[in-house]
Formats: structure tokens, sequence, C-alpha cells
């Protein structure tokens, strides 16, 4: 139950993108084209899985007994760069196909501050689920956590992408084009969004 | 420009600058350790002084366990408890300080954080109609739960989730007080 | 020809929010009010005129295959000293805007001024450039901040002069958005005029 809590609340109602505003560089970037966009979804979902595992592990077994906490920031971030780098050199070496689709986007990923920002989040805040106390999640729940905000971040931006091709076609006024109606839409698309507050 | 690049020459570099940066971070910490441990007590101490009477002395910290769930609380001999109590809001945690007096009746509260939507349930920090209910509220004669669930509490416009939760952390406050009690009274 | 150039080209020529279109997140997310605006774009000017200036001079002796993670460890330390500082004597400013301030690291504004301008400037340069890129984005944050406020609560810097509620919906998620693509049209309109 918890789990079905954690995927719902991750992927609609506090969506990364509409409603606490983690890497929107790259979505406002990438989202001209559909194809794009999944590309770059499944480079995130990737990542922010590996590296929310991975810094859940630092911080639970080397930084908290030490009392390091401190240190968090520099030390995700720096993790963060060396696993997406490690990422490009595997995903070359063993699936070329894979590497093909996503590798282009790898390198933009270590500044998506969306993959710092699960980190960050999971380490340090209290997550309230259902009728229980707030507490840390463990290492399964903080997994389900980090997979479902990107599965958030790839529907939120690949809804997105289809909007936006529809909109490259449309007489836009001069001052709109581009970015400024991006963004209008995007606004229009996170107010749908808050229609699934108060769900979880 | 930039120098080439050898091996040699980029673990040096990184080498350097790694060191370089963990002595400034270590410096920033040793520097700032008691400030914001200080600054951690302070919000702590002018919170515990906003819930409860005036007393005299620094108050005691303890913790207990009530229903499974840890409370931390402070006891201040003459004046009564200051608990520490968490529920969960609209947007996740509410943590809130509740003053109860010795007698059990409800001095004041204060939300320490939450994550609430600004300018709904956020005012659970700001409404002072919301807030003012809990001043001297005796959970004895009334209840503390909203009106909608039958209680005897307003609940803030169109934020009936952050009331509830903010009336739950209440009365678990006042639980935590009667198990408190419990040892040197008779338990009627 | 003066330096103050390199101050006033972040304000409009350069600006971070409007034209770069750079640093988005703590743009739309952390200016729910004025006040926190400007919070925001003061903390980011902080990190971003150290980091230029140090940037600017180790530069000639980094390897270029190494720059990029020497630039983030460089931005951390001083994103890290940072949130030691505020914990320590602003901790309810720290507390407000909460994840932001550690997401400075990854903020693009940052480090596009690391890689665009400060290793190939010298000090002054560089710092000039911190303040005038700072400055901007502390200005776009904070009119934002105003406008979101003022249509959202009915308030500006916590003065309440409209009674009521105001619509909530510039506060929430959406309002961030709608707010912030109004006004690029507005600068995109101005711009075009000169």
């Amino acid at each position: 139950m918890e789990y079905f809590l954690i995927i719902v609340s991750a992927i609609f109602v506090n969506n990364i993108l509409l409603a606490q505003f983690l890497g929107i560089c790259p979505f406002l970037g990438v989202s001209n084209k559909l194809s794009t966009a999944t590309g770059m979804s499944g480079a995130v979902c990737f990542v922010i899985t590996l590296a929310t595992v991975v810094t859940y592990l630092l911080n639970q077994y080397l930084l908290a007994p030490f009392g390091l906490e401190f240190l968090q920031t520099i030390s995700f971030i720096l993790v963060i760069a060396a696993l997406v780098q490690m990422v490009e050199i595997v995903l070359k070496k063993i699936s070329p196909s894979l590497y093909q689709a996503l590798g282009i986007f790898l390198p933009l990923i270590t500044t998506n501050c969306a993959v710092l920002g699960v980190a960050i989040t999971v380490v340090t805040k209290d997550f309230a689920l259902g009728g229980n106390a707030p507490h840390m999640l463990n290492l399964g729940q903080a997994t389900v956590y980090a997979l479902a905000t990107s599965l958030g971040y790839g529907l939120a931006m690949c809804l997105f992408a289809g909007l936006r091709e529809h909109l490259a076609a449309n007489d836009v006024p001069k001052a709109f084009k581009g970015l400024p109606i991006a963004l209008i839409t995007v606004g229009i698309m996170a107010m749908a969004f808050l229609g699934f507050s108060g769900i979880v | 420009m930039a120098a080439a690049s050898t091996l040699k020459n980029m673990a040096v570099c990184l080498t350097v600058v790694c060191l370089i940066c963990s002595a400034v971070v270590g410096a920033a910490y040793a520097v700032t350790a008691d400030p914001i441990a200080a600054a951690a007590q302070a919000k702590t101490t002018a919170s515990i002084a906003a819930v409860l009477p005036a007393f005299d002395g620094t108050p005691e910290q303890g913790s207990i366990q009530v229903d499974g769930v840890d409370y931390t609380y402070y006891k201040a001999a003459d004046a009564g408890y200051a608990i520490i109590s968490t529920t969960s809001g609209f947007g996740g945690a509410l943590t809130l300080m509740v003053g109860v007096e010795n007698g059990g009746t409800i001095h004041n509260t204060a939300v320490l954080s939450h994550s609430e939507t600004p300018g709904l349930g956020a005012k659970c920090t700001t409404d002072a109609s919301f807030i003012d209910q809990f001043k001297g509220f005796n959970p004895a004669e009334r209840t503390l739960t909203v009106k909608k669930d039958g209680g005897d509490l307003d609940a803030i416009t169109a934020s009936t989730i952050t009331s509830r939760a903010y009336a739950l952390a209440v009365s678990n406050a006042v639980a935590v007080y009667h198990k408190l009690t419990e040892g040197g009274q008779s338990n009627e | 020809m003066s330096k103050w150039h390199f101050v006033t080209d972040g304000f409009v020529k350069n600006n971070p929010t409007f034209v770069l279109v750079l640093g988005m997140c703590p743009t739309l997310a952390t200016t729910t009010s004025a006040m926190n605006g400007l919070e925001m774009g003061l903390a980011t000017m902080f990190v971003l005129i150290l980091s230029n200036i140090v940037i600017s001079l180790i530069a000639p002796m980094v390897p270029d295959k190494v720059r990029i993670p020497v630039y983030i460890t460089v931005i951390a330390t001083f994103v890290t000293v940072l949130q030691l500082l505020m914990q320590a004597f602003t901790p309810s400013v720290y507390e407000t805007l909460g994840l932001f301030i550690p997401l400075i690291v990854v903020n693009c504004i940052v480090l596009g001024r690391a890689e665009g301008f400060a290793n190939k400037h010298n000090v002054g340069e560089s710092a000039l450039d911190g303040i005038g890129v700072g400055l901007g984005f502390t200005a776009s944050l904070t009119v934002i901040g105003i406008v979101r406020e003022i249509l959202g609560s009915g308030s500006l810097f916590g003065w309440k002069f409209i009674p009521g509620d105001g619509i909530l919906a510039f506060v929430m998620a959406p309002g961030a958005f709608l707010v912030l693509g109004y006004l690029m049209v507005l600068f995109n309109k101005y711009l075009a005029k000169k």
C-alpha cells in the first residue's frame, strides 16, 4: 500500500516538473520533438534511479555515521557526475543500440537538477504516507520513489512535447513565439495536474 | 588558455583542487558549527517559550514512546510540557510544538515546520482565528477534532486536511501528556 | 570604454532569465513572494561572484579535459559554504528556500558563466560579470515574485494592501509558468521596440 501511495504521489500529485519545478531547463530545451523527449526521459529515468540508490547508500553508510551530512551537496554532485560518465562508458561497451538512443543526452544530465534534487530530497525529507507518522524512506521505498518520480518526469515531458509539436504548426503572435507560448502551455498543464492534488 | 591534458597533470590538478576544497568546506564547517547549533537551540527555546506560560529555569528534555511513535518533549516544572508532535498534512509532514499546562489544558501551539500549500494550508501558521482556538482548549471538556468530524474546531477555509492534521497533532500531544503524567498521578 | 558594460550586460542583453533562459528551476519554484525571489537571487549571486573569481584565477592552470569536474567542485564548495553560513545566521531564510540552496550547484547560470566567461577573462572582469549577471537574476526573480505576490496574495513584500485571498493559482505551480511566460512576452516586445 505504501508503495502504491509513493508511486501515485510521485507521478501525479507531486509531479517533479509541474509541481516541484525540478529539471525545467532540459524540459524546455529538448521538448521540441516527441522523439528527443522520449530519449531524454529514458536517460533521466535511468540516471535518477541509479543515482538515488548510490547516494542513499553513500549517505547511510558513509556520511551519516561520521556526522558529515554537511558534505551531502558536494559529494552527491561528484558522485552523480562520475556515475553519468560511467553509465556512458558502460552503455557504449555493452549496448551500442541503447547508447545510440540515450547517449547524446547523458552528458546533459549531470546538471539536470532533478537528479540532485531527488537524491537530496530522499535523504533529508520526512515522507508522510497515508495515516502513518512521517518518516524517512528506506532503501526500497527510496528506489521506488526515484523510479516513480522519473516516470512522472517522462510523462510530463512526453505530453508537453506532443503539445509543442502542434504549437509549432500554429500561427502565434510574434512576441509569444517560442518559449513564452510554451511556458503558458505548461502553466495550463500544471493547472490540470492540480486536479490530482488531494487524492493521496 | 588552458594547459594541455596529460594523465599526470589531470590527476595532480584534481587532487589539489579536491584537497583545497575539502579544506575550505572543513574550515567553514568548523566556524559555523557553533552558530548553527545555537540557532537551532534558540529556535527550540523560543517555540517552547511561545507555547507555555512563563516559567523559571531551563526546560528538561526527554523522549517517550506512545503507540509506537517516539516523541520529544520538554518539561518545565511549574508550567507544563512542550511536546513536539508530527502528523501528515496535505503536502507532507506537519510538525508542531504543543504546550500542555499542568492540568491538561492546552496553553498554545506553534508550527515548527510544514510543507502545506501557500495560501491554503500554509495559513495554519498565520490564520489567527484557527490558531487561537487552541489557546486554553481543555480536551477534557471539548473534542479535539474539526466540526466536520464532529469536534469543536473550525477548520481553515478550504483546508480541511491541514486542519485535521493540525488537530490530530495536538490531540496526539495530549495523549503524550497523559502518558507522561500517568505515573505520578492516579489515573481516573 | 569603461568596464561598466560587464555589469549592465547582465541586466538586459544577457539577462539570465528572459534572454538566456537559464536557471529556470529556482526562478519558478522560489518566487512565491517578492522577498523569497530577492533572497534566492542574492544567494545565487554570492556563489556566482565567488566562483567566477576563483575560476578565472585557476583556469590557466587547469588541464582542458578535467575543467568541468574542477569547476563543479569549486562551485559545490561555495554552495556548501553558503549553506552552512545560511543555517548559522539566517536559519528562517534557509528553511524557506530549502532544497533550492543546494541546487545552486546545478544552476546552469553558474556553470554557464564559468565555462562561457570566467575562464576566458581576468579576475576583475569576471567579478564584474558575476555581479552583473547576479543582479540581473536577482532583479528578474524579484519582479516575478512581485507579480505573483500581488496577484496571488494581494500583498507586496509582506505588506497587504488588497483584503481577501487573492488568486491562489498564482502562488501555486501554474501561476509560476504563466507569469514567467507573460513577462517574457513583455520583455520580447520591449527588445523588439529598441
